[in-house]
């Protein structure tokens, strides 16, 4: 009979990862890049909206776009029309991306040159919330017709994201969304959560947020 | 379905305390999960069975996971309740200024391991 012991880890499963976000987070302030981790559901207008962000700030600042799905490369086509540098990554059937798959598409890709990178994670609010990817800040999109209730069916999200953006609201009056409570419904789960209302299509309210990030990534590459 | 990418970070993190603590063999791996840490512990189980098959040290190792609850609290009436029963809204007093204060944990508790 063989002998066994037994070791006491109490470790987060996470603990490695998180390990490697932080890493990943050292590199890029080093290299003056600022990696922005968006995330959404499915069809919320990342994209679209991406597209308008680009349009305003890429005469100022360095911009690159990693595109992570399961498959295909449409949203990496859509991007690269915008004339900015653009990958897509495959996740191999993954529902999200960690930060050693991030630095992966990072070295692919080749950041020196670039003052912001946008991963653009897979459509889902549920796994990529419980991964860091080494992002210097996480976004999340919601957009009107997914409903105000969100942030109570997906506290995770709104907890580790830092900006909130609201998109779609162009819609507003043809859907029972109720702005003022998914804003008080998020910051309930993160007080310090930097909300913005969009709509990507009519590109009402992206200049705010396009301030509000080249602010954001010119002081982090300073 | 993000089950199979814990395995694979749960295996990583094993394999190396593993080979910090030179490890050559392990029986079983327990972790802890919570109700509303979003794994679900079937899917976790059965992603384990697979994910172990390519491995050396863990092979053989079985997956033992302990369920934890989840409790919220509740800041207006100071009371805890079982989350999964009444969600974000205290059952006691109907507020919504609560949080959760355990049963989101993903823990990799213990080891045993095979002294060679």
């Amino acid at each position: 009979m063989d002998k066994v012991r037994i070791i006491e880890v109490k470790q987060s499963i996470f603990a490695d990862n998180d390990r490697d976000a932080d890493k990943l987070r050292e590199e890029l302030k080093i290299k003056k890049t600022f990696l922005l981790n968006l995330m959404s559901s499915p069809g919320s207008g990342k994209t679209t909206f991406l597209k308008g962000i680009i349009k305003r700030l890429k005469d100022d600042i360095s911009i690159g776009v990693m595109e992570a799905d399961i498959d295909s490369d449409v949203d990496a086509l859509a991007i690269k029309e915008t004339g900015v540098k653009a990958i897509q990554l495959h996740t191999g059937g993954m529902c999200h991306l960690d930060a050693s798959m991030t630095r992966q598409g990072l070295e692919e890709f080749g950041v020196n040159d670039l003052d912001l990178v946008v991963l653009e994670n897979v459509g889902n609010l549920v796994c990529p919330a419980e991964f860091d990817t080494g992002a210097v800040k996480n976004a999340v999109i919601l957009s009107v017709p997914e409903g105000h209730d969100k942030p109570l069916k997906y506290p995770l999200m709104f907890q580790v994201a830092d900006i909130l953006i609201i998109n779609k609201i162009d819609v507003l009056d043809y859907f029972d969304f109720d702005l003022e409570k998914v804003k008080a419904y998020a910051l309930m789960r993160n007080p310090k959560l930097k909300i913005f209302t969009v709509s990507a299509k009519t590109e009402e309210g992206l200049d705010d947020v396009a301030s509000y990030l080249k602010a954001e990534v010119l002081a982090w590459t300073k | 379905m993000h089950e199979l990418g814990v395995v694979f970070h749960c295996i990583d993190q094993v394999n190396s305390i593993a080979s910090e603590n030179n490890v050559k063999r392990i029986n079983s791996v327990t972790v802890e999960i919570g109700e509303v840490s979003t794994v679900i512990p079937e899917l976790f189980e059965d992603c384990w069975s697979w994910a172990v098959k390519k491995e050396t040290v863990l092979k053989d190792a079985k997956i033992k996971i302990e369920k934890i609850k989840a409790v919220t609290y509740c800041e207006a009436c100071q009371k805890e309740y079982p989350t999964i029963q009444y969600g974000k809204v205290c059952p006691y007093c109907n507020s919504e200024r609560t949080y959760l204060i355990k049963g989101n944990e993903l823990i990799i508790k213990e080891i045993e391991a095979v002294e060679v």
